[in-house]
Protein backbone atom coordinates (compact mmCIF):
# COMPACT_ATOMS: atom_id res chain seq x y z
CA UNK A 1 0.00 0.00 0.00
CA UNK A 2 1.53 3.17 -1.20
CA UNK A 3 1.46 5.77 1.34
CA UNK A 4 -1.12 8.20 -0.38
CA UNK A 5 -3.41 5.23 -0.08
CA UNK A 6 -2.57 5.12 3.67
CA UNK A 7 -3.08 8.26 4.72
CA UNK A 8 -6.40 8.69 2.96
CA UNK A 9 -7.43 5.94 4.68
CA UNK A 10 -7.18 7.19 7.99
CA UNK A 11 -8.47 10.64 7.93
CA UNK A 12 -10.47 10.21 4.08
CA UNK A 13 -11.52 14.26 3.02
CA UNK A 14 -14.70 14.44 1.12
CA UNK A 15 -15.81 16.88 -0.88
CA UNK A 16 -19.15 16.84 -2.28
CA UNK A 17 -20.65 17.74 -5.49
CA UNK A 18 -24.19 18.31 -6.95
CA UNK A 19 -24.50 17.46 -10.22
CA UNK A 20 -28.35 18.61 -10.42
CA UNK A 21 -30.09 16.61 -7.63
CA UNK A 22 -32.95 17.96 -5.95
CA UNK A 23 -30.58 18.63 -3.09
CA UNK A 24 -31.94 15.54 -0.49
CA UNK A 25 -28.67 13.62 -1.30
CA UNK A 26 -27.02 16.53 -0.33
CA UNK A 27 -29.03 17.58 3.24
CA UNK A 28 -28.54 13.82 3.78
CA UNK A 29 -24.79 14.05 3.04
CA UNK A 30 -24.79 16.80 5.41
CA UNK A 31 -26.59 15.30 8.46
CA UNK A 32 -23.82 12.47 8.54
CA UNK A 33 -21.54 15.63 9.80
CA UNK A 34 -23.80 16.53 12.18
CA UNK A 35 -24.43 15.34 15.59
CA UNK A 36 -26.79 12.20 15.53
CA UNK A 37 -24.09 10.65 12.94
CA UNK A 38 -20.99 12.43 13.60
CA UNK A 39 -18.72 10.87 11.46
CA UNK A 40 -15.90 13.94 11.71
CA UNK A 41 -15.39 11.27 14.77
CA UNK A 42 -13.60 9.45 12.48
CA UNK A 43 -12.06 12.01 10.96
CA UNK A 44 -14.13 11.89 7.89
CA UNK A 45 -14.50 16.18 7.05
CA UNK A 46 -15.86 17.96 4.06
CA UNK A 47 -13.32 20.51 2.64
CA UNK A 48 -14.37 23.37 0.91
CA UNK A 49 -11.78 22.59 -2.38
CA UNK A 50 -11.55 19.58 -4.25
CA UNK A 51 -7.63 20.14 -4.09
CA UNK A 52 -7.57 18.46 -0.69
CA UNK A 53 -10.33 16.23 -0.87
CA UNK A 54 -9.25 12.22 -0.64
CA UNK A 55 -12.89 11.19 -1.29
CA UNK A 56 -15.69 12.70 -3.91
CA UNK A 57 -19.37 12.34 -3.02
CA UNK A 58 -20.93 13.06 -6.07
CA UNK A 59 -25.46 13.29 -5.75
CA UNK A 60 -27.70 13.81 -8.93
CA UNK A 61 -28.15 12.78 -12.70
CA UNK A 62 -25.36 14.72 -14.81
CA UNK A 63 -27.29 17.84 -16.49
CA UNK A 64 -26.02 19.47 -19.81
CA UNK A 65 -24.54 22.35 -18.03
CA UNK A 66 -22.60 20.89 -15.20
CA UNK A 67 -20.37 18.26 -17.20
CA UNK A 68 -17.96 20.68 -18.01
CA UNK A 69 -17.57 21.07 -14.30
CA UNK A 70 -17.71 18.14 -13.55
CA UNK A 71 -14.85 16.90 -16.08
CA UNK A 72 -12.64 19.86 -14.35
CA UNK A 73 -13.21 18.88 -11.20
CA UNK A 74 -11.85 15.35 -11.61
CA UNK A 75 -9.28 16.59 -13.35
CA UNK A 76 -8.33 18.46 -10.24
CA UNK A 77 -8.77 16.02 -8.00
CA UNK A 78 -5.57 14.29 -6.52
CA UNK A 79 -5.33 11.01 -7.19
CA UNK A 80 -5.82 8.31 -5.99
CA UNK A 81 -9.40 9.92 -5.44
CA UNK A 82 -11.96 7.67 -4.56
CA UNK A 83 -15.44 8.68 -6.23
CA UNK A 84 -18.59 7.73 -4.73
CA UNK A 85 -22.10 8.33 -5.94
CA UNK A 86 -24.69 8.63 -3.88
CA UNK A 87 -28.73 7.77 -4.67
CA UNK A 88 -30.47 6.57 -7.24
CA UNK A 89 -30.55 9.88 -9.94
CA UNK A 90 -25.95 9.53 -9.75
CA UNK A 91 -26.58 5.61 -9.81
CA UNK A 92 -28.90 5.87 -12.77
CA UNK A 93 -30.45 8.89 -13.24
CA UNK A 94 -33.43 7.99 -11.25
CA UNK A 95 -36.79 9.20 -11.83
CA UNK A 96 -34.95 11.93 -14.39
CA UNK A 97 -33.94 9.53 -17.00
CA UNK A 98 -35.95 11.11 -19.54
CA UNK A 99 -35.46 14.32 -18.86
CA UNK A 100 -33.76 16.25 -21.91
CA UNK A 101 -30.96 18.08 -19.88
CA UNK A 102 -29.67 15.01 -18.52
CA UNK A 103 -27.15 13.78 -20.27
CA UNK A 104 -26.85 10.08 -18.29
CA UNK A 105 -25.74 8.47 -14.75
CA UNK A 106 -21.85 10.14 -13.85
CA UNK A 107 -20.21 6.69 -14.64
CA UNK A 108 -20.55 7.29 -17.95
CA UNK A 109 -18.32 10.26 -17.84
CA UNK A 110 -15.59 9.91 -14.65
CA UNK A 111 -14.85 6.09 -12.95
CA UNK A 112 -16.83 5.40 -9.97
CA UNK A 113 -15.85 3.06 -7.27
CA UNK A 114 -19.17 2.94 -5.11
CA UNK A 115 -22.63 3.12 -5.78
CA UNK A 116 -25.54 4.39 -2.47
CA UNK A 117 -28.58 3.74 -3.91
CA UNK A 118 -31.84 4.82 -2.32
CA UNK A 119 -33.81 8.50 -2.84
CA UNK A 120 -32.16 9.62 -0.78
CA UNK A 121 -30.10 6.95 1.11
CA UNK A 122 -30.21 7.55 4.78
CA UNK A 123 -27.13 8.88 6.66
CA UNK A 124 -26.06 5.49 7.66
CA UNK A 125 -26.59 4.38 4.26
CA UNK A 126 -24.31 6.77 2.99
CA UNK A 127 -21.50 6.09 6.09
CA UNK A 128 -21.55 2.10 4.96
CA UNK A 129 -20.98 3.08 1.62
CA UNK A 130 -17.82 5.13 2.22
CA UNK A 131 -16.86 2.38 5.01
CA UNK A 132 -16.64 0.00 2.56
CA UNK A 133 -14.45 1.81 0.36
CA UNK A 134 -12.12 2.38 3.03
CA UNK A 135 -12.33 -1.37 3.28
CA UNK A 136 -11.11 -2.18 -0.16
CA UNK A 137 -8.00 -0.53 0.25
CA UNK B 1 -11.55 50.02 -8.89
CA UNK B 2 -14.40 47.24 -9.51
CA UNK B 3 -13.56 44.05 -9.03
CA UNK B 4 -15.31 40.84 -9.81
CA UNK B 5 -15.33 38.08 -7.38
CA UNK B 6 -17.41 34.98 -9.16
CA UNK B 7 -19.05 32.83 -6.39
CA UNK B 8 -20.22 29.26 -8.03
CA UNK B 9 -21.29 27.30 -9.07
CA UNK B 10 -20.76 24.48 -6.46
CA UNK B 11 -20.64 24.80 -2.43
CA UNK B 12 -18.98 22.73 -0.32
CA UNK B 13 -21.93 22.94 2.67
CA UNK B 14 -25.25 22.30 0.21
CA UNK B 15 -27.46 21.61 -2.18
CA UNK B 16 -27.94 22.93 -6.10
CA UNK B 17 -25.59 24.98 -7.99
CA UNK B 18 -25.81 28.54 -8.64
CA UNK B 19 -23.63 31.03 -9.93
CA UNK B 20 -22.86 34.62 -8.53
CA UNK B 21 -20.45 37.45 -9.86
CA UNK B 22 -20.00 39.86 -7.63
CA UNK B 23 -18.69 43.39 -8.49
CA UNK B 24 -16.79 44.98 -5.55
CA UNK B 25 -14.91 48.31 -5.21
CA UNK B 26 -12.73 47.86 -2.30
CA UNK B 27 -14.80 46.49 0.48
CA UNK B 28 -18.35 47.74 -0.61
CA UNK B 29 -20.18 45.27 -3.30
CA UNK B 30 -21.55 47.08 -5.94
CA UNK B 31 -22.95 44.86 -8.55
CA UNK B 32 -24.35 41.27 -8.48
CA UNK B 33 -24.85 39.16 -11.63
CA UNK B 34 -26.67 35.89 -10.92
CA UNK B 35 -26.75 33.14 -12.75
CA UNK B 36 -29.01 30.20 -12.27
CA UNK B 37 -30.03 26.95 -14.35
CA UNK B 38 -27.52 24.56 -13.33
CA UNK B 39 -29.66 21.94 -11.98
CA UNK B 40 -32.13 22.42 -14.69
CA UNK B 41 -33.89 18.56 -15.29
CA UNK B 42 -36.58 19.81 -17.46
CA UNK B 43 -39.07 18.49 -14.81
CA UNK B 44 -42.01 20.46 -16.50
CA UNK B 45 -41.64 18.57 -19.40
CA UNK B 46 -41.32 15.26 -17.78
CA UNK B 47 -44.61 15.88 -16.01
CA UNK B 48 -46.30 15.55 -19.16
CA UNK B 49 -45.20 11.92 -19.79
CA UNK B 50 -46.06 10.29 -16.35
CA UNK B 51 -49.32 9.87 -15.47
CA UNK B 52 -51.39 12.29 -13.08
CA UNK B 53 -51.13 10.01 -10.49
CA UNK B 54 -46.90 9.80 -10.91
CA UNK B 55 -46.43 13.24 -10.87
CA UNK B 56 -46.77 14.42 -7.28
CA UNK B 57 -43.31 11.01 -7.06
CA UNK B 58 -41.84 13.50 -9.81
CA UNK B 59 -42.75 17.00 -8.08
CA UNK B 60 -41.56 16.16 -4.54
CA UNK B 61 -38.23 15.64 -6.31
CA UNK B 62 -38.04 19.31 -7.73
CA UNK B 63 -36.55 20.03 -4.14
CA UNK B 64 -35.47 17.87 -1.89
CA UNK B 65 -36.67 20.24 1.43
CA UNK B 66 -39.76 21.34 -0.24
CA UNK B 67 -40.89 17.90 -0.71
CA UNK B 68 -44.17 18.35 0.78
CA UNK B 69 -44.82 21.60 -0.79
CA UNK B 70 -44.65 20.75 -4.31
CA UNK B 71 -47.19 17.91 -4.33
CA UNK B 72 -49.09 19.74 -2.28
CA UNK B 73 -49.61 22.76 -4.79
CA UNK B 74 -50.11 20.16 -7.59
CA UNK B 75 -52.84 18.47 -5.78
CA UNK B 76 -54.54 21.09 -5.56
CA UNK B 77 -54.63 22.15 -8.76
CA UNK B 78 -55.94 19.11 -10.43
CA UNK B 79 -58.28 19.57 -7.41
CA UNK B 80 -59.17 22.78 -8.80
CA UNK B 81 -59.69 21.39 -12.11
CA UNK B 82 -61.98 18.81 -11.04
CA UNK B 83 -63.41 21.20 -8.84
CA UNK B 84 -63.24 18.68 -5.63
CA UNK B 85 -62.65 18.90 -2.01
CA UNK B 86 -61.38 16.37 -0.46
CA UNK B 87 -62.30 15.04 3.18
CA UNK B 88 -61.48 16.73 6.61
CA UNK B 89 -58.72 13.73 7.79
CA UNK B 90 -56.98 14.46 4.77
CA UNK B 91 -56.70 17.93 4.70
CA UNK B 92 -55.50 17.73 8.66
CA UNK B 93 -53.21 14.50 7.23
CA UNK B 94 -51.45 17.15 4.43
CA UNK B 95 -51.17 20.13 7.04
CA UNK B 96 -49.47 17.63 9.58
CA UNK B 97 -46.54 16.28 7.05
CA UNK B 98 -46.22 20.38 5.30
CA UNK B 99 -46.04 21.82 8.82
CA UNK B 100 -42.88 19.22 9.78
CA UNK B 101 -41.55 20.15 6.73
CA UNK B 102 -41.42 23.56 7.52
CA UNK B 103 -39.97 22.69 10.64
CA UNK B 104 -37.02 20.83 9.83
CA UNK B 105 -36.71 23.44 6.98
CA UNK B 106 -36.47 26.37 9.15
CA UNK B 107 -33.89 24.65 11.49
CA UNK B 108 -32.06 23.39 8.75
CA UNK B 109 -31.98 27.54 7.55
CA UNK B 110 -31.22 28.52 10.69
CA UNK B 111 -28.16 26.22 11.03
CA UNK B 112 -26.72 26.60 8.01
CA UNK B 113 -26.59 30.94 8.95
CA UNK B 114 -25.02 30.26 12.15
CA UNK B 115 -22.59 28.30 9.76
CA UNK B 116 -22.03 31.65 8.24
CA UNK B 117 -20.93 34.26 10.59
CA UNK B 118 -18.74 31.22 12.92
CA UNK B 119 -21.42 29.83 14.69
CA UNK B 120 -20.81 26.37 14.70
CA UNK B 121 -22.72 25.48 17.24
CA UNK B 122 -25.52 26.47 16.52
CA UNK B 123 -25.18 25.15 13.29
CA UNK B 124 -24.76 21.68 15.17
CA UNK B 125 -27.57 22.36 16.95
CA UNK B 126 -30.37 22.97 15.05
CA UNK B 127 -29.30 19.96 12.91
CA UNK B 128 -29.85 18.00 16.14
CA UNK B 129 -33.24 19.03 16.81
CA UNK B 130 -34.23 18.22 13.37
CA UNK B 131 -33.51 14.98 13.56
CA UNK B 132 -36.77 14.09 15.89
CA UNK B 133 -38.78 15.73 13.23
CA UNK B 134 -37.48 13.37 10.47
CA UNK B 135 -37.60 10.58 13.02
CA UNK B 136 -41.68 11.41 13.23
CA UNK B 137 -41.71 12.38 9.62
CA UNK B 138 -40.49 8.20 8.82
CA UNK B 139 -42.95 6.62 11.10
CA UNK B 140 -45.95 8.89 9.63
CA UNK B 141 -44.91 8.44 6.06
CA UNK B 142 -42.41 6.17 5.61
CA UNK B 143 -39.07 7.99 4.22
CA UNK B 144 -37.17 11.32 6.21
CA UNK B 145 -37.65 13.20 3.29
CA UNK B 146 -39.86 12.68 -0.54
CA UNK B 147 -43.00 11.49 2.09
CA UNK B 148 -45.10 10.55 -1.21
CA UNK B 149 -48.33 11.23 0.76
CA UNK B 150 -49.93 13.60 -1.42
CA UNK B 151 -52.11 12.22 -4.09
CA UNK B 152 -55.16 13.31 -6.42
CA UNK B 153 -58.67 13.39 -4.19
CA UNK B 154 -56.27 12.77 -0.33
CA UNK B 155 -53.44 10.87 0.81
CA UNK B 156 -51.85 7.82 0.56
CA UNK B 157 -51.67 7.40 4.22
CA UNK B 158 -53.37 7.46 7.50
CA UNK B 159 -50.89 8.92 10.27
CA UNK B 160 -51.02 5.90 12.76
CA UNK B 161 -52.77 6.26 16.14
CA UNK B 162 -50.02 4.80 17.89
CA UNK B 163 -47.81 7.91 16.66
CA UNK B 164 -49.97 10.36 17.97
CA UNK B 165 -48.50 10.32 21.41
CA UNK B 166 -45.06 10.21 19.78
CA UNK B 167 -45.45 13.24 17.87
CA UNK B 168 -47.40 15.59 20.50
CA UNK B 169 -43.79 14.50 22.91
CA UNK B 170 -41.50 15.58 20.10
CA UNK B 171 -43.68 18.61 19.50
CA UNK B 172 -43.39 19.86 23.56
CA UNK B 173 -39.45 18.84 23.46
CA UNK B 174 -39.23 21.00 20.15
CA UNK B 175 -41.35 23.80 21.46
CA UNK B 176 -38.43 24.35 24.47
CA UNK B 177 -35.59 24.38 22.12
CA UNK B 178 -36.71 26.15 19.73
CA UNK B 179 -37.71 28.67 22.62
CA UNK B 180 -33.90 28.28 23.60
CA UNK B 181 -32.27 28.58 19.92
CA UNK B 182 -35.14 31.92 19.51
CA UNK B 183 -33.77 34.09 22.93
CA UNK B 184 -30.36 33.29 21.88
CA UNK B 185 -30.43 34.77 18.68
CA UNK B 186 -32.78 37.67 19.91
CA UNK B 187 -29.93 38.11 22.91
CA UNK B 188 -26.72 37.64 21.53
CA UNK B 189 -25.04 40.82 20.72
CA UNK B 190 -22.62 39.95 17.72
CA UNK B 191 -25.51 37.96 15.87
CA UNK B 192 -27.03 41.54 16.58
CA UNK B 193 -24.45 43.20 15.32
CA UNK B 194 -23.47 40.44 12.43
CA UNK B 195 -27.21 40.87 11.34
CA UNK B 196 -29.26 44.19 12.05
CA UNK B 197 -29.41 46.33 9.16
CA UNK B 198 -27.97 43.45 6.89
CA UNK B 199 -28.83 43.04 3.86
CA UNK B 200 -32.24 45.01 4.14
CA UNK B 201 -35.22 44.51 1.55
CA UNK B 202 -38.26 47.14 2.85
CA UNK B 203 -41.59 46.56 2.16
CA UNK B 204 -41.32 48.38 -1.37
CA UNK B 205 -38.60 46.37 -2.63
CA UNK B 206 -39.78 43.22 -1.49
CA UNK B 207 -43.05 44.24 -4.10
CA UNK B 208 -40.85 45.40 -6.84
CA UNK B 209 -38.93 41.97 -6.96
CA UNK B 210 -42.13 40.15 -5.93
CA UNK B 211 -40.30 38.64 -2.95
CA UNK B 212 -42.10 35.47 -1.26
CA UNK B 213 -42.38 33.86 2.25
CA UNK B 214 -40.09 34.60 4.91
CA UNK B 215 -38.14 37.19 2.92
CA UNK B 216 -41.29 39.28 2.09
CA UNK B 217 -42.62 38.65 5.76
CA UNK B 218 -39.27 39.88 7.27
CA UNK B 219 -39.76 43.36 5.09
CA UNK B 220 -43.20 43.53 6.11
CA UNK B 221 -44.87 42.50 3.02
CA UNK B 222 -47.91 40.56 4.12
CA UNK B 223 -48.12 37.33 1.99
CA UNK B 224 -48.91 33.89 3.12
CA UNK B 225 -50.66 31.60 0.66
CA UNK B 226 -51.86 29.50 3.42
CA UNK B 227 -53.84 32.20 4.27
CA UNK B 228 -54.65 34.41 1.39
CA UNK B 229 -55.74 31.31 -0.93
CA UNK B 230 -57.61 29.47 2.03
CA UNK B 231 -55.86 26.53 1.53
CA UNK B 232 -57.56 23.39 3.15
CA UNK B 233 -57.42 22.84 6.89
CA UNK B 234 -55.60 26.29 7.06
CA UNK B 235 -58.76 28.31 7.31
CA UNK B 236 -60.28 27.04 10.35
CA UNK B 237 -57.45 26.38 11.98
CA UNK B 238 -55.81 29.30 14.87
CA UNK B 239 -52.15 30.55 13.67
CA UNK B 240 -51.11 33.79 13.08
CA UNK B 241 -48.79 34.58 10.36
CA UNK B 242 -45.42 36.28 11.56
CA UNK B 243 -44.33 39.87 10.04
CA UNK B 244 -41.66 41.40 10.96
CA UNK B 245 -40.67 45.27 9.72
CA UNK B 246 -37.22 46.16 8.81
CA UNK B 247 -36.44 43.41 5.98
CA UNK B 248 -32.52 43.26 7.55
CA UNK B 249 -31.15 39.05 7.89
CA UNK B 250 -31.61 39.48 11.71
CA UNK B 251 -35.77 39.62 10.39
CA UNK B 252 -35.45 37.13 8.34
CA UNK B 253 -34.20 34.49 11.09
CA UNK B 254 -36.55 35.91 13.96
CA UNK B 255 -39.49 35.42 11.32
CA UNK B 256 -38.34 31.89 10.54
CA UNK B 257 -37.80 31.15 14.43
CA UNK B 258 -41.04 32.51 15.49
CA UNK B 259 -42.84 30.75 12.37
CA UNK B 260 -41.77 27.57 13.91
CA UNK B 261 -44.04 27.77 16.98
CA UNK B 262 -47.10 28.67 14.38
CA UNK B 263 -46.24 25.26 12.53
CA UNK B 264 -45.57 23.54 15.99
CA UNK B 265 -49.21 25.41 17.18
CA UNK B 266 -50.94 23.65 13.64
CA UNK B 267 -49.92 20.36 13.81
CA UNK B 268 -50.91 20.01 17.38
CA UNK B 269 -54.33 21.49 16.23
CA UNK B 270 -54.09 19.12 13.49
CA UNK B 271 -53.03 15.70 15.78
CA UNK B 272 -55.92 16.75 18.12
CA UNK B 273 -58.46 16.48 15.81
CA UNK B 274 -57.28 13.05 13.78
CA UNK B 275 -56.98 11.83 17.31
CA UNK B 276 -60.73 12.62 18.52
CA UNK B 277 -61.66 10.92 14.68
CA UNK B 278 -60.20 7.48 15.37
CA UNK B 279 -58.47 5.42 12.95
CA UNK B 280 -59.49 5.93 9.59
CA UNK B 281 -60.78 4.10 6.45
CA UNK B 282 -59.23 3.84 2.60
CA UNK B 283 -62.42 5.78 1.86
CA UNK B 284 -61.81 8.88 4.41
CA UNK B 285 -58.49 9.09 2.93
CA UNK B 286 -59.06 9.67 -0.76
CA UNK B 287 -61.73 10.23 -2.74
CA UNK B 288 -62.23 8.39 -5.98
CA UNK B 289 -61.42 9.59 -8.62
CA UNK B 290 -62.03 8.98 -12.39
CA UNK B 291 -61.15 10.16 -15.49
CA UNK B 292 -59.68 14.00 -15.45
CA UNK B 293 -61.90 16.14 -17.81
CA UNK B 294 -60.13 18.97 -20.27
CA UNK B 295 -60.12 21.88 -18.54
CA UNK B 296 -57.67 24.05 -16.49
CA UNK B 297 -56.39 24.30 -12.44
CA UNK B 298 -54.13 26.79 -10.49
CA UNK B 299 -52.93 25.01 -7.13
CA UNK B 300 -50.91 27.50 -4.83
CA UNK B 301 -49.30 26.36 -1.27
CA UNK B 302 -47.11 28.13 0.81
CA UNK B 303 -43.74 26.01 1.22
CA UNK B 304 -40.94 27.17 3.52
CA UNK B 305 -39.36 29.70 1.49
CA UNK B 306 -42.30 31.35 -0.27
CA UNK B 307 -45.61 30.31 -2.33
CA UNK B 308 -44.91 27.39 -4.96
CA UNK B 309 -47.11 27.87 -7.83
CA UNK B 310 -48.75 24.68 -10.05
CA UNK B 311 -50.77 25.34 -13.21
CA UNK B 312 -52.00 21.84 -14.81
CA UNK B 313 -54.00 21.73 -18.13
CA UNK B 314 -55.86 18.42 -19.13
CA UNK B 315 -56.82 17.38 -22.51
CA UNK B 316 -58.89 14.87 -20.81
CA UNK B 317 -55.90 11.87 -21.18
CA UNK B 318 -54.50 10.29 -18.79
CA UNK B 319 -51.38 12.64 -18.40
CA UNK B 320 -51.33 16.49 -18.14
CA UNK B 321 -50.99 18.35 -21.19
CA UNK B 322 -49.37 21.13 -19.44
CA UNK B 323 -48.00 21.31 -16.25
CA UNK B 324 -46.04 24.79 -14.94
CA UNK B 325 -44.56 25.17 -11.71
CA UNK B 326 -42.68 28.83 -10.08
CA UNK B 327 -41.05 28.21 -6.91
CA UNK B 328 -40.62 30.97 -4.37
CA UNK B 329 -36.73 31.03 -4.82
CA UNK B 330 -36.96 32.28 -8.51
CA UNK B 331 -38.25 35.22 -6.99
CA UNK B 332 -36.22 35.50 -3.88
CA UNK B 333 -32.65 34.88 -5.37
CA UNK B 334 -33.30 37.95 -7.91
CA UNK B 335 -33.95 39.69 -4.78
CA UNK B 336 -29.87 39.27 -4.05
CA UNK B 337 -29.50 41.57 -6.69
CA UNK B 338 -30.47 44.63 -4.61
CA UNK B 339 -29.83 43.32 -0.96
CA UNK B 340 -26.49 43.02 -1.00
CA UNK B 341 -25.44 46.14 -2.75
CA UNK B 342 -23.20 48.43 -0.52
CA UNK B 343 -22.55 45.75 2.16
CA UNK B 344 -19.23 44.44 2.39
CA UNK B 345 -18.10 41.13 1.09
CA UNK B 346 -17.77 39.63 4.28
CA UNK B 347 -21.65 39.87 4.47
CA UNK B 348 -22.29 38.60 1.14
CA UNK B 349 -22.72 35.11 1.67
CA UNK B 350 -25.16 35.73 4.76
CA UNK B 351 -27.33 37.90 2.64
CA UNK B 352 -27.34 35.32 -0.44
CA UNK B 353 -27.95 32.84 2.18
CA UNK B 354 -30.19 35.05 3.75
CA UNK B 355 -33.32 34.10 1.87
CA UNK B 356 -32.60 30.65 2.05
CA UNK B 357 -32.65 30.00 -1.84
CA UNK B 358 -32.21 26.40 -2.94
CA UNK B 359 -28.68 27.50 -3.09
CA UNK B 360 -25.30 26.17 -3.78
CA UNK B 361 -22.43 27.38 -4.83
CA UNK B 362 -18.34 27.50 -5.13
CA UNK B 363 -16.13 24.94 -5.63
CA UNK B 364 -13.70 27.97 -5.88
CA UNK B 365 -14.01 31.77 -5.56
CA UNK B 366 -11.95 33.78 -8.31
CA UNK B 367 -11.04 37.53 -8.00
CA UNK B 368 -10.82 39.04 -11.58
CA UNK B 369 -9.26 43.11 -11.70
CA UNK B 370 -11.05 43.75 -14.34
CA UNK B 371 -8.46 46.15 -15.61
CA UNK B 372 -5.55 44.36 -15.22
CA UNK B 373 -7.53 40.94 -15.98
CA UNK B 374 -5.39 39.80 -13.00
CA UNK B 375 -7.02 37.16 -11.13
CA UNK B 376 -6.37 34.87 -7.89
CA UNK B 377 -8.19 32.06 -6.76
CA UNK B 378 -9.84 31.75 -3.56
CA UNK B 379 -11.34 28.67 -2.15
CA UNK B 380 -15.41 29.03 -0.70
CA UNK B 381 -14.02 28.23 2.27
CA UNK B 382 -12.21 31.50 2.46
CA UNK B 383 -15.40 33.50 1.47
CA UNK B 384 -17.01 32.05 4.14
CA UNK B 385 -13.51 31.97 6.90
CA UNK B 386 -13.60 36.03 5.66
CA UNK B 387 -17.49 35.71 7.35
CA UNK B 388 -16.31 34.12 10.28
CA UNK B 389 -13.16 36.26 10.87
CA UNK B 390 -15.58 39.24 10.63
CA UNK B 391 -17.74 37.79 13.35
CA UNK B 392 -15.20 37.10 15.70
CA UNK B 393 -13.57 40.59 15.33
CA UNK B 394 -17.47 42.04 16.50
CA UNK B 395 -17.01 39.48 19.13
CA UNK B 396 -13.35 40.85 20.36
CA UNK B 397 -14.70 44.22 20.10
CA UNK B 398 -17.80 44.03 21.74
CA UNK B 399 -15.80 42.53 24.92
CA UNK B 400 -13.55 45.14 24.55
CA UNK B 401 -16.13 47.68 25.56
S1 LIG C 1 -31.68 10.19 -5.63
FE1 LIG C 1 -33.62 11.04 -4.96
S2 LIG C 1 -33.08 12.31 -3.22
FE2 LIG C 1 -31.21 11.94 -4.36
S3 LIG C 1 -31.01 13.65 -5.75
FE3 LIG C 1 -32.09 12.02 -6.85
S4 LIG C 1 -34.25 12.48 -6.56
FE4 LIG C 1 -33.11 13.63 -5.02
Amino acid sequence: MSLALKALKKSPWVFHVNTGACNNCDIEILDALTPRFDVERFGIVLVGSIRHADVLLISGPVTRNVLPRLKRLYEQAPKPIKVIVVGACGCRCGIFRDGYNIIGPVDKYIPVDAYVPGCPPKPETIIAGVVKVLGTL
Amino acid sequence: MVKKIPIGPFHPILEEPEFFELHVDGEKVVDIDITIGWSHRGIELLSESKTWDQVPFLVERVCGICSASHPYAYVLAVEDLLQVEVSKRAQYIRAIVAELERLHSHLLWTGLAGHFIGYNTVFMWCWKYREPVLDILEAVTGNRNHYATYRVGGVRRDVPQEEIPNIRKMLDELWKKNDMLTNAILDDPVIHARTKGVGVLGWDKCREYGALGPTARAGGYDVDARRDHQTDAYAELDWDVVLCQNGDVFDKAVVRQLENFEAIKIIRQCVDKLEAMGPGTEEDLVLEIGEIPPGEGLGVYEAPRGEVFHYVRSNGGNMPMRHKIRAPSFNNILTNEYSVLNYAVADAGLITAAVDPCYSCTERVGRVDTRTGERWVMSEGDLIKLSQEKTEMIRRSLRGK
